[in-house]
């Protein structure tokens, strides 16, 4: 069996794969890859089923030593990839295709140009064991395997289909410039003034450096309450933008808690997480009104 | 019952209080509506957590409001006793703050069914509601930074039993042995929503 062992993990560097969904009532969320597109797709270009696990890299700097020869694509933010094999000059390879690493060669990933997490997928995907059907990193649970740590070793599984023809995937690297999210009105939305709703949209965000894998804490316009009476704990969703007495919001990610006790007033559209969990501490984010998909729910 | 959408992602229902949130959990866990992923019940909601691409909150909110709730129901899913040493550093507060004295806390919080109402804040945190209001107490104002595993606890209308060391702001009025939380275990928490609970003096 093939190994990878982690010569450097960079800032955050977690093993995951689709997370663990339908445990919520046990308190336990779905986790997973927070930029899931970019998950699938590192996955098809070596051939591997799309939930397989896969190493999440968080602003780069990971280094890993082939132990076996590997298949391995990068997608999400792109960094710079360069393999140096025993006896040969280092290659270097972009983003989004599949590349070779023989046995005994280094992988090693620079900072990425625009974006914050890549996902690194090896042929026959990461083979540590399951924790509640699922190999994912839970940073809010404390569940599935530790963040990768030098001297670590990676199992790698055995591969499931044909290599694909295609070793080169055509897609856009996350936008550097400011961050369009369209946001839908919350469930407490009714919580806050209109002033509040219209603050959200009328100028951008900040993301601040107190921002992880749970969510983005945010900082511009205050959103103010016109209720301020507390809120009991309720179920909450993955783009939810929960506001605290402080007025700033939070922009939960992939392993947001399961409940929270402050009124949501904003979601993020799900095809529009993604883009979320590409954003950077320092990048702005501005948010645009849309309504509910499929119109009111009283029709 | 209030329907509110979270995007394309899910559905809140809002209803009067626990009672019927558990009526409506309980019909939905048995009958989940197609492209449902998740139920997260709490005290007086129930989200409904969905795969847009497997549904619309069209469907879901037809689907909830042709549910038939079956209210005095709750998830079947059992009872336990749970055996509980009282000698948690907050009790002589509690004690104070309800007016009843350490040994009538004691009696109070064994004297009565608990039920799990819902679980967050960490995997196997059971929030449990009892039928007595009369432990109903404050978070302390200095949450603790350290809450050893297996803390007894009490705040707001809750009671809740710590599954491992962590942060925490509850009042602390003693400890037990039973393991909240155990991946070994099929399901790995102890207190899953509905099951009604019995607190024993060890």
């Amino acid at each position: 069996m093939c190994t990878l062992k982690v010569v450097a993990a960079g800032p955050l560097s977690t093993v995951q794969d689709r997370g663990r969904p339908g445990l919520a009532a046990l308190g336990v969320g779905q986790s997973g890859a927070a930029d899931r597109p970019s998950h699938r797709l590192a996955n098809r270009l070596v051939g591997n089923d799309e939930d397989a696990a896969v190493i999440e890299v968080t602003f780069g700097g990971l280094e890993l030593r082939a132990e076996g020869g590997v298949y391995v694509a990068l997608t999400g933010a792109p960094c710079p990839m360069v393999v140096r094999a025993p006896d040969e000059q280092p290659r270097t390879f972009a983003a989004y295709s599949a590349v070779w690493v023989p046995d005994g060669a280094t992988l090693s990933l620079g900072v990425p140009s625009s974006g914050l997490r890549s996902y690194l997928a090896v042929r026959g995907g990461i083979a540590v064991p399951e924790v509640l059907q699922s190999r994912s990193t839970d940073m809010m649970a404390g569940i599935g395997p530790d963040p990768l740590a030098a001297g670590m070793r990676l199992p790698v599984g055995a591969p499931a289909g044909n290599l694909p023809e295609t070793d080169l995937a055509p897609v856009c690297p996350p936008e550097a410039a400011d961050i369009v999210l369209r946001v839908v009105d919350g469930p407490r939305a009714d919580w806050f003034t209109e002033d509040a709703l219209d603050a959200l949209v009328g100028d951008s965000y900040k993301v601040t450096t107190d921002s992880n894998r749970v969510g983005m804490r945010l900082s511009g316009p205050e959103l103010t309450r016109s209720r301020t009476d507390e809120l009991s704990s309720e179920g909450m969703v993955c783009g939810a933008l929960q506001v605290p007495p402080t007025g700033q919001p939070t922009l939960f990610l992939a392993d947001h808690p399961v409940t929270g006790g402050y009124p949501v007033v904003a979601v993020v559209l799900s095809a529009d997480i993604p883009k979320a969990a590409q954003a950077r501490p320092g990048q702005r984010i501005r948010f645009v009104r849309v309504a509910t998909p499929g119109g009111d729910l009283d029709d | 019952m209030k329907l509110f959408p979270c995007a394309d992602q899910g559905l809140l229902v809002e209803l009067d209080d626990l009672e019927q949130v558990l009526a409506l959990y309980a019909e939905l866990v048995d009958t989940p509506p197609e492209g449902v992923v998740d139920l997260v019940p709490a005290a007086n909601t129930l989200l409904l957590r969905t795969d847009p691409a497997r549904t619309d909150l069209q469907r879901v909110a037809k689907a909830v409001l042709e549910a038939e709730p079956r209210p005095g129901t709750r998830p079947d899913v059992g009872h336990i006793e749970i055996p509980v040493t009282y000698d948690g550093e907050d009790l002589a507060d509690v004690g104070r703050l309800t007016g009843l004295g350490e040994r009538e806390v004691i009696e109070a919080h064994t004297g009565q069914e608990w039920t799990v109402a819902f679980c967050g804040f960490a995997p196997g945190f059971g929030y449990l509601v009892g039928t007595d209001d009369r432990l109903h107490v404050p978070r302390r104002d200095n949450p603790r930074t350290k809450v050893p595993a297996g803390a007894v606890a009490l705040a707001g209308e809750f009671t809740g039993v710590y599954p491992r060391e962590s942060p925490g702001g509850w009042q602390l009025i003693g400890h037990t042995t039973a393991t909240a939380w155990d991946l070994d275990r099929d399901p790995p928490a102890l207190l899953v929503p509905g099951i009604r609970v019995r607190f024993v003096e060890a």
